[in-house]
């Protein structure tokens, strides 16, 4: 393979080369990163990059090109570094340059000693960033990510194949089908693109549904065997998998904030000397006032060993709009204007061309998944394409949480419905519910002083993740003052799209955007959007087997368009013109003067939001006024059910 | 010989130098490597450039040799009151075991200064002469004027004597800051200063840098760029202008410089490479402090065999053991004596940025601080201060075997001066602060602003613009954030009048009080917001907790003295428990808190307005009922409200049509229009601090004959109809809107429009939430006694209605509940509900006129 040169095997090389030509200016970091920026462009470039988020730690080369997709869960203080640093030799006085960027260590060679006075010496700053994987990323994105980066795989393949589920030839025959079953010419163009769409759409083929159950049971697949440490690794939601990576970063790192999505590109680093040191420095503490300024607990969390928590120098990092990897990286947003993504529109137009059929497919596929509810497999699209879109001085806009009541109870059909759910959007977590859990879990993050650092809690989570709340598990119960808390927390973040995270001696609020869908018995005692309630047309006597054929039969290639739609249509413009604003108000106007009582301003605002994610689900970036009708409709169908169902339980409300 | 001050070089022989030829050192240049680094150089080689470092390699042997003789070189190189000027030898152990002169005849002992890294001395270097040493010593004259410490541009004689200038002359009559009482503005400052050091006997001289700045830009900037050495420099200035004033004093110690409010940083964020070894200051808060470590600076070493001592200082963290004793030559020999060495206190402590400084999304920063001597334990967890300090990087050696070295510093300060910025915030208004925050061409923004005419309903409408109309209510909250002057009548007796304003908003549910609310809470600095549901007294008022780790009782403050001087947002006010609310009958009229609690009896200032939201108790308003009614709040806490808004749903074509574009709108606007109103927002909120830092408006005279016209005018209106429709606390009200208009324009004086806007406000919310539903009548005791006049006037109407009935019906001693009921209600025209009965009954009953037992009705 050509193109797997050295610049992805030892790019401290390339790096050293050029800093050896530039030497006396400082432009050769520039220069640096415009190599490797070169260098990821081309064909397919970032598909042979390993992902630290597939392959296992102790598999990949040290000091070789990786790429890791995460979420910053904190930041830690910017360190000062030998950017550049003069090495003599004590018997011969001889003096080289080095440099320290993308380093841990200032490294010389056995003859000689860091000269700590050189003039030459520069010091420069960087960030470091602890990053996790993107909490609750659903098993299709790490599989069909993974899937994507053929030649690395199939390279180390021999290596990497005994520690990981994945067999060779299984893999092989996937990769196979995909060149033979080329049933979108569309995607073609994407695969040109660089950031891979091609296999993903195709890649399941006939073993994707046995895949999908063992999955579903088995939850995450591809992990990383060593990364179960006794040692916090500090992931948002419990169960969670994965390298923890300490990411430094060498520009732009204020860009940056906290519950980001990252795409980084960097160099592994996990020198075993990084542990040394560590150990070294809680030894040698008694002795030394200078290094005793940091807890053990500090140490602990802010140097972990490198085989656990491997470091990554960051060549280049993007922000992520989504992690779909069905889907360009980057989409018809200011970047496409500077970047090589022009040539993505005709993707999403040639997509958006054939969106009704896959609307009226998915819309199909929630009713059955609903117990044949269409209404409320309407506003479950709705809901799942909804986003902050901005905000108004402290309103968000955008957010439409659905509160879906009327769930059976006994049936785990909110599980089923989860499991449904997970496969279609890229992140996604499902909080039960109960009394316990309320006390007892971490919901906000708080901030540890001894170890300095931000402990993650469960509403810690990136853009666009979906949060299944399932309420039908709840009993009564006392809540405690943490319990109390979380509960206050839930519908803070409900209402006004934030977290407040707790600082101890204050608070700071957190902005989110994270879908909410609410499923429980009667009406939720979280604040929601608006409330569905569901009618089933259907009680299958066995929900679970209902609900596994229903994936069954859904093909492949047809659940990633669902996947591809969902994660495309979040991410379009919309716009009223004055002629619908007129009628809209014409009509709000006649509504009031019937009956005042009936429509209210809040109302108005569901209407609204309603009507913007009809539109925007039909492929419409603009509202007509039949738009604004069939939104009219389907409230006046939601509430004549809520009122069916206060005057059929009385009391109820 | 040209440097013979220079004291043994703190490397020696560690490493020679190579021969890189001299460069200009950048602003990058490593930390510890720009100045006083070099100091292995020798006599012959000075570089006419303080910047740069020479280029010769010094063998370490010759730095060896200057090491073991310096004071005999001084004495004989430099003329006589060289040891005293130079900061070289200012401080160091090997100064103190010989007795400065000075110090040692006076008395008053020198003391080393940890913060300054004492370690590290540094020597001078001649600016003009390339040529051999004696040649400085030759042109004495010139002396003063040639040297400088090395890798800097500082010359000790000159920098000393314009510190001296300084100290003797500057005066600043304008500056007026809070430790400046006593102080006569018109004689130099800082001598008064020494002569308080004169009589407390405390030998810190803490120097405002502001005030050296405007006295020197130039010995300014040496002191940001070379505190290491300048401020030994002032050191020895003020202690020779103490001594010679006040020859006979003895202090502990020698007085030290402690130079405070360095303009160089004031955001931990903006810490970079380019400030190491500068002087800065930043603020912060405290979020850990270790305990005390007691740091060797010096170690003193006997030898077994002979018993002959030597002392070593410390160099960087640790101590070079003689092998050899010099007397016997026995190696090995050297042990430790442990009480005979010298330490220093030492604490390490964590500073986070403050909440304030951070940018939206990220995490705090934290920096390290060593505090020396007396500045441990000065600062606890929690606090927030502004430390001015030097910013130190060291490298971290990975391994003494191995040579290669991890490439991060460890960077941390050390402190020279703490100034806790909120020790006073419980005691009075912390204006200071405030006011500093402002540019001049902020405030020329402001004034420009606050000239127009519409300024108010400019501001209105910047209020939380994604909530429509509700002028009136956005008026009062804009009042609200405004405040009234505050009033001191305490000579008098009565203490602090209130100068908070208080609004409660009631309505439907979905009228966006929550979000009005929330947007106040985000709009000014100290706002805190609860919800009655879930909040406890306990949590809105202050608690005693114990510490985990000290084991100490701690008083932890809740909601309501956090947002002292702020707002202090309540939202479901109505869901509070009747032991929580009872705690804000103090807060809203005393604006004090009084906590008597696990030993802890205290006064808490809590004033801050309260803004509060409540929704009405059958989740509708009902029109035909009284505001207490519907919401179901004791009166006497409604009393303490200035003004008591009703959101509404309005019904109103032309209200709804504006309100459907409004909201549509909002579904498709983009971005950067938000921006825009985001702008607002900041000047809205600069506006306000502005406003309330430097605006306290007095009351004029038409203004006061208009206030008193107007209250006189509200009782009238009441007492036509035998009610009373004003108390004071209704004129204090209007007295504080009134004020708070002023403040709106900017206005010292409070004029008559002010007081029309106040009482049209006030009358505007009387409007909505005192009017007595069924005769559609203003009713102020409807909020004060929580029941309208005519509804007591019925009562006491039904009362006599059944007292007639009863004693029509004869002499019977006993009557049937439900019979009398029904009898009354046939002889009334008015519908009457059991509970009108039932109350006309107990009526009845306090006038011992008959008795209620079970179902039967007896007369007395």
């Amino acid at each position: 393979m050509p193109c797997v040169g050295d610049w992805l095997n030892s790019p401290l090389g390339i790096v050293q080369g050029i800093f050896a030509q530039n030497v006396p200016n400082s432009d050769w970091e520039k220069k640096v990163t415009e190599y490797f920026k070169e260098k990821l462009k081309e064909n397919n470039a970032t598909n042979w990059v390993p992902s630290l988020n597939d392959v296992p730690v102790h598999y990949l080369k040290p000091n070789s090109l990786v790429k890791f997709r995460c979420m910053v869960q904190d930041m830690f203080d910017p360190e000062f570094y030998m950017g550049v640093y003069e090495t003599v030799d004590p018997n011969t006085n001889a003096r080289v340059l080095h440099f320290g960027k993308y380093r841990d260590v200032a490294e010389c060679g056995p003859q000689q000693e860091i000269d700590l006075n050189s003039s030459q010496t520069v010091t420069s700053e960087r960030q470091t960033f602890y990053c996790v994987p993107v909490p609750g990323e659903s098993a299709w994105v790490k599989e069909i990510s993974f899937l994507t980066e053929p030649a690395y795989v199939s390279a180390s393949q021999a290596r990497v194949s005994p520690s990981t589920s994945y067999t060779p030839s299984r893999h092989k025959r996937s990769y196979e089908e995909d060149e033979d079953m080329d049933l979108h010419p569309s995607k073609q163009k994407e695969q040109h693109m660089g950031k891979s769409c091609c296999c993903g759409s195709d890649i399941h083929g006939c073993v994707e549904p046995k895949r999908l159950e063992t999955e579903a049971s088995a939850g995450h697949h591809v992990i990383s065997p060593n990364c179960s440490p006794p040692l916090d690794l500090n992931f948002p939601l419990p169960g969670e998998k994965g390298p923890a990576c300490l990411v430094k970063v060498y520009e732009n790192w204020e860009s940056f904030k906290v519950n980001d999505v990252l795409e980084v590109f960097g160099v592994l680093s996990v020198d075993p000397v990084l542990s040394i040191v560590n150990s070294e420095e809680r030894d040698s503490s008694t002795l030394d006032p200078m290094e005793c300024m940091d807890t053990a607990e500090e140490q602990r969390v802010h140097s972990p060993p490198a085989s656990l928590v491997p470091r990554i120098h960051v060549i280049l990092a993007q922000k992520l709009q989504h992690i779909n990897p069905l889907l360009p990286a980057c989409l018809n947003e200011e970047e496409s204007k500077t970047c090589d993504c022009s040539a993505l529109l005709p993707v999403v137009s040639n997509f958006m061309s054939e969106l009704s059929p896959v609307r009226a497919e998915l819309l199909g596929f929630l009713t059955h998944a609903l117990l044949g509810d269409s209404l409320a497999a309407e506003y479950l699209i709705l809901h799942l394409i909804s986003t902050v879109y901005a905000r108004r001085d402290v309103l968000p806009l955008g957010k439409f949480t659905v509160n879906l009541s009327g769930c059976p109870r006994n049936s785990a059909f909110t599980e089923h419905l989860y499991r449904l759910i997970q496969q279609l959007v890229p992140a996604s977590y499902h909080l039960r519910m109960s009394i316990e859990s309320m006390n007892h879990s971490r919901f906000i993050p708080h901030k540890d002083y001894t170890a300095n650092r931000l402990v993650s809690g469960l509403l810690q989570l990136a853009s666009h993740t979906s949060l299944v709340i399932d309420e039908t598990q709840l009993e009564q119960g006392q809540l405690d003052t943490a319990g109390v808390h979380n509960v206050t927390a839930l519908g803070n973040l409900i209402t006004w799209q934030k977290v407040d995270y707790d600082f101890n001696y204050h608070r700071m609020e957190f902005p989110c955007n994270i879908n909410v869908l609410i499923t429980s018995e009667g009406r939720s005692l979280l604040p929601s959007d608006c409330q569905v309630h569901l009618q089933p047309q259907i009680i299958p006597p066995n929900m679970e087997e209902y609900m596994s054929s229903l994936l069954t039969a859904v093909l492949p290639s047809v659940l990633n368009k669902f996947r591809i739609y969902l994660s495309l249509l979040r991410l379009l413009d919309y716009s009223i013109s004055d002629e619908v604003t007129k009628a809209v108000e014409e009509d709000f106007v006649e509504m009031r003067k019937n009956n005042p009582e009936s429509v209210t301003a809040d109302d108005l605002h569901k209407m609204l939001l309603v009507a913007r994610f009809l539109s925007l689900s039909a492929g419409q970036t603009t509202l007509s006024r039949e738009r604004w009708l069939r939104a009219k409709q389907l409230e006046a169908l939601r509430k004549a059910r809520l009122q069916q169902q206060q005057s059929v339980n009385g009391n109820e409300l | 010989m040209s440097s013979p001050a220079s004291t043994p070089s703190r490397r020696r022989g560690k490493r020679g130098r190579g021969s890189n030829p001299p460069t200009p050192q950048d602003a990058r240049s490593p930390p510890s490597q720009k100045r006083r680094t070099d100091d292995s150089t020798s006599t012959g080689d000075l570089q006419p450039m303080p910047t740069s470092p020479p280029a010769d390699v010094q063998s370490p042997g010759a730095a060896d040799a200057l090491f073991s003789s310096p004071p005999q070189f001084r004495h004989s190189a430099i003329p006589l009151d060289f040891d005293i000027s130079s900061p070289l030898t200012y401080g160091t152990p090997s100064s103190r075991v010989e007795g400065t002169p000075r110090s040692g005849v006076r008395g008053t002992p020198v003391r080393q200064r940890p913060d300054l890294g004492s370690v590290r001395k540094a020597r001078q270097v001649d600016l003009h002469s390339d040529g051999v040493a004696e040649d400085i010593v030759a042109t004495e004259q010139s002396l003063g004027q040639r040297l400088v410490i090395w890798g800097t541009d500082v010359n000790v004689a000159s920098c000393k004597e314009k510190f001296q200038r300084f100290l003797q002359r500057f005066i600043d009559p304008l500056d007026k800051e809070d430790e400046d009482i006593g102080l006569d503005l018109n004689e130099p400052r800082y001598m008064q200063r020494l002569h308080e050091i004169n009589m407390v006997g405390e030998p810190f001289l803490n120097v405002n840098c502001d005030h050296l700045r405007s006295f020197d830009e130039n010995l300014y900037r040496q002191l940001i760029c070379y505190p290491q050495e300048v401020i030994p420099t002032f050191d020895m200035a003020a202690n020779e202008i103490f001594f010679d004033r006040y020859p006979d004093s003895i202090l502990e110690h020698q007085i030290q410089v402690r130079p405070y409010n360095a303009l160089k940083t004031r955001n931990m964020r903006n810490l970079n490479p380019e400030d190491i070894d500068q002087l800065i200051t930043i603020s912060g808060m405290v979020i850990r402090s270790s305990q005390l470590i007691p740091e060797m600076q010096e170690a003193f070493f006997r030898c077994q065999v002979c018993a002959f001592t030597t002392r070593v200082e410390i160099d960087r963290g640790r101590i070079a053991e003689p092998s050899v004793c010099k007397n016997c030559n026995t190696t090995h020999s050297m042990a430790l004596i442990h009480n005979r060495s010298m330490f220093s206190d030492k604490q390490m402590i964590k500073l986070q940025e403050s909440p304030e400084d951070m940018p939206a999304g990220q995490t705090p920063h934290t920096v390290a601080l060593f505090a020396h001597n007396d500045l441990v334990d000065k600062v606890q967890p929690g606090d927030r201060v502004n430390v001015t300090g030097i910013y130190r990087a060291v490298p971290i050696r990975v391994n003494p075997r191995v040579s290669s070295v991890n490439s991060v510093y460890k960077t941390h300060i050390d402190v020279i001066h703490y100034r806790k910025t909120d020790s006073k915030r419980l005691h009075y208004v912390d204006e200071e602060t405030e006011q500093k925050r402002f540019t001049e061409e902020r405030v020329e923004l402001l004034k420009e602003l606050s000239k127009k005419a519409d300024i108010y309903e400019r501001l209105a409408l910047a209020l939380a613009p994604s909530i429509y109309e509700h002028e009136d209510i956005k008026k009062g909250i804009l009042l609200q954030l405004f405040g009234g002057s505050r009033k001191d009548f305490t000579h008098t007796g009565r203490g602090n009048f209130r100068a908070e304003i208080n609004i409660l908003l009631c309505g439907d549910p979905g009228t966006s009080k929550s979000q009005l609310l929330q947007y106040v809470y985000n709009l000014v600095p100290r706002g805190q917001y609860t919800s009655g549901k879930g909040s406890s007294a306990v949590g809105l008022t202050a608690y005693v907790m114990k510490d985990p780790e000290t084991r100490q009782l701690v008083l932890q403050t809740g909601a309501l003295v956090l947002s002292d001087n702020g707002i202090c947002c309540i939202d479901e006010f109505d869901k509070m428990n009747e032991s929580t609310r009872s705690v804000l009958h103090e807060v809203m009229e005393q604006q004090t808190l009084s906590i008597a609690k696990a030993g802890i009896i205290c006064q808490l200032n809590a004033r801050a307005s309260i803004l509060a939201a409540a929704n009405p108790i059958e989740s509708q308003w009902n029109p035909k009922k009284t505001t207490i009614e519907n919401i179901q709040l004791p009166h006497t806490l409604l009393s303490r409200f200035d003004l008591i808004f009703l959101m509404l749903d309005p019904r109103d074509e032309a209200y709804d049509r504006r309100l459907a574009r409004h909201l549509v709108s909002l579904y498709y606007q983009t971005e950067e229009k938000m921006e825009e109103e985001y702008m607002d927002m900041a000047v809205l909120r600069d506006y306000i601090a502005y406003a309330r830092g430097y605006v306290n408006p007095r009351l004029g005279e038409e203004a006061s004959q208009a206030l008193i016209e107007a209250y006189v005018d509200m009782r009238k209106i009441g007492s036509g109809k035998g009610m009373v429709s004003a108390y004071p606390r209704q004129l204090e009200s209007l007295i504080r809107l009134a004020e708070a208009h002023a403040k709106v324009r900017f206005s010292e004086k409070v004029e008559t429009v002010d007081v029309e806007e106040a009482k049209r406000l006030h009358r505007e919310a009387l409007k909505q939430s005192a009017t007595d539903p069924r005769t559609g009548i203003v009713d102020i005791s409807i909020l004060t006694t929580g029941m309208s006049a005519t509804a007591r006037k019925r009562k006491e109407e039904l009362a006599q209605a059944l007292r007639k009935l009863i004693q029509s019906k004869g002499k019977t001693p006993s009557l049937k509940y439900q019979q009398l009921l029904d009898d009354l209600r046939a002889q009334s025209d008015t519908a009457i509900t059991k509970e009108m009965f039932e109350e006309a009954l107990r009526a009845l009953a306090d006038e011992d006129f008959l008795t209620v037992t079970g179902k039967t009705v007896r007369l007395l």
